[in-house]
């Protein structure tokens, strides 16, 4: 019992990360119609930059994530208007050479400014530790991200369903040229929702920083976990993801407690299996 | 019928005649290779290795249209395949080989028939999962394949009974190129043949295709099985070549690296694997010895660039700079 609770919960906080992480290229992927492999490498980013103001300029851990998603969105928000914007409507191909090209350059960066080793993240003592839960021992960090977690998708859900932003990225996704025939600005969309994204993804890379470890290999290495997110969840969605996210995180969790000589096998299967089934993702399934 | 669908402009006679002595020119340059350049037998060979794997999939990328991040499955699975053999005693190098074509043309046949049905992303992620698989399966399985470590004790008997692998790598030297011009001649025949050009059909417009009568996903999966067994083939020379088999041969570093050397060249077009492979691996071994960050900087910078100004590669580039001159003679 004990065990499952452990698991159940070292799961969800798992699949949280990974879904702050996501959801930011499940919505500018069904927007804009791209593939974009490179979204890890504002997730990193976001994680150098909570780390290095924590560990060397002291500054507060929650400041330090606030200032790592603006400052990364900001970035987003340029990259979007330089590079990106060039890709909408060109091939697949161009899309996935431009993206990996975009990861050497960020991580052959990351390794000149930071050097090759992984950035231990120094957490504030309140984080530190565990905390009784339910009459179990859980740790203090993990259990502060389940509930940030929460509360940034509450306000992301809010946003999407009852913010006049949110409704122009739903029309957009469903039909562009409508959207634009009723005077939704799509280039301006494009490059909001881009930035807001990219924030996201900063944000859980530096609040994940402790369960994925913040190293140049960071994009490269979880870029099939993200885009695996996407593709189970479906594209232009964001409720879709979260459920991809906490199944996968919670999968991955419990396979490689009970099975580790089976790895990371098990969640491949999986993902190849479903993307079978419903090639469109799991937002497939309700609706049919 | 087959005489009207060449492909390229049509060329004067004399240019033609002059092309088609031209033809042996590089291959028998490379042949002489050990004599100019002792010692780089081995980059050579590694070389010669990527350019089979490459042909494999520029069929898929070039020809059908059909974009994978994880050809290096296939190749990881021929490597494997042959390496394993060697090691329980199954050592004749075209033996193997033949073996590694097979397993890897199984797996082909087994991923390709359930992932062609999807297309775009979704497929994009088929094809990186399926490899990804293939790759923990090699990691977790380490009574067979030494996992992390690598494929101990392989060793290969000598080609035709008479070659020895030897030390200085001149054997693997020319039976990969004789290989890699058997593979080209074999692919240049396909491109040529209506196969060939329903795939391109395929991947300009498939709901025309299918309109016109052509079972579309049919000849998806049988390029994607013939790609699979070119794919292996050259995995299986790697493990021959260098004697060992490590699980870079699945890995998605390979499988993003054959597609860049590919792109580099210039993708659907027969040569672009012979011209982007060795840029790609020559300027690697100047380069990432002396800082792997600076490589992947250059590198990254140039993929970008060649996106967004020069689709089509260096052969694209050789091409729009030919057609500039030719028009410019035109005017004249």
């Amino acid at each position: 019992m004990t065990t499952a609770i452990t698991i159940l919960f070292f799961g969800i906080a798992y699949g949280m990360i990974l879904y702050l992480i996501s959801v930011g290229l499940s919505v500018t992927m069904g927007l804009m119609n791209i593939v974009n492999l490179a979204h890890g490498v504002f997730a990193m980013l976001g994680g150098y930059i909570t780390v290095t103001l924590m560990n060397h300029l002291g500054v507060p851990f929650l400041l330090a994530l606030a200032a790592g998603c603006v400052l990364v969105a900001i970035l987003g928000f340029v990259l979007e208007r330089l590079l990106y914007r060039h890709l909408y409507g060109r091939s697949e191909l161009d899309q996935v050479l431009f993206s990996i090209g975009l990861i050497f350059v960020s991580a052959a960066l990351a390794r000149i400014a930071w050097g090759p080793l992984a950035q231990p993240i120094e957490l504030p003592d309140y984080l530190k530790g565990q905390v009784e839960f339910l009459g179990l021992e859980l740790p203090t960090y993990r259990l502060a991200l389940v509930g940030f977690g929460f509360a940034v998708i509450a306000g992301l859900w809010f946003g999407f369903d009852r913010t006049l932003f949110g409704a122009r990225i739903r029309a957009t996704v469903n039909n562009r040229e409508m959207a634009q025939s009723v005077g939704i600005d799509t280039d301006r969309l494009f490059a909001l929702a881009f930035a807001l994204g990219t924030g996201l993804a900063a944000l859980g890379g530096g609040l994940g920083a402790d369960v994925l470890a913040i190293a140049p290999t960071y994009p490269l290495q979880y870029i099939i976990y993200f885009l695996i997110v996407v593709a189970v969840g479906g594209l232009g969605d964001i409720k879709a993801p979260f459920l991809a996210a906490i199944l996968i995180g919670l999968a991955d969790t419990a396979c490689r407690y009970f099975l580790p000589e089976v790895g990371a096998i098990f969640i491949f299967a999986f993902v190849f299996v479903v993307l079978i089934w419903l090639p469109a993702g799991i937002m497939q399934w309700r609706r049919s | 019928m087959t005489a009207v669908s060449t492909s390229g402009p049509a060329y004067p006679a004399a240019s033609s005649q002059l092309r088609r002595l031209a033809l042996p020119l590089p291959w028998l340059a490379t042949a002489a290779l050990p004599l100019f350049l002792p010692g780089y037998e081995p980059l050579a060979t590694q070389i010669l290795v990527m350019i089979v794997f490459a042909l494999s999939l520029d069929l898929l990328v070039g020809y059908a249209g059909i974009v994978t991040l994880g050809h290096a499955g296939l190749f990881g699975m021929g490597a494997y395949t042959a390496g394993i053999l060697s090691v329980y005693g199954i050592t004749d190098p075209l033996l193997t080989a033949g073996c590694a074509m097979l397993v890897a043309a199984a797996t082909g046949l087994v991923f390709g028939w359930a992932m062609l049905r999807t297309k775009d992303l979704t497929l994009l992620m088929l094809t990186m999962a399926s490899a990804f698989l293939l790759y923990e399966i090699a990691n977790k399985a380490t009574w067979l394949t030494g996992g992390e470590d690598g494929l101990q004790g392989v060793n290969f008997s000598s080609l035709f009974g008479t070659f020895a692998f030897d030390f200085r790598g001149i054997t693997a030297f020319y039976y990969s190129l004789a290989v890699l011009f058997v593979v080209f001649l074999a692919v240049r025949a396909l491109i040529a043949s209506p196969f060939g050009w329903s795939l391109r059909g395929i991947r300009e417009n498939s709901a025309r295709m299918a309109a016109i009568g052509c079972p579309i996903l049919k000849r998806r999966v049988i390029v994607y099985v013939i790609s699979a067994a070119l794919a292996g083939l050259a995995g299986a020379l790697q493990a021959q070549a260098t004697q060992f088999v490590a699980l870079y041969s699945l890995s998605f570093e390979l499988s993003g690296n054959i597609l860049i050397m590919l792109i580099l060249g210039g993708s659907g077009r027969l040569y672009g694997a012979f011209i982007g492979v060795p840029a790609f691996m020559f300027a690697q071994d100047l380069l990432a010895k002396q800082d792997p960050a600076n490589w992947f900087l250059g590198l990254g910078i140039i993929l970008i660039v060649l996106v967004m100004l020069a689709p089509g590669g260096i052969l694209g580039i050789a091409e729009r700079v030919m057609a500039a001159i030719r028009r410019r003679r035109g005017a004249a």
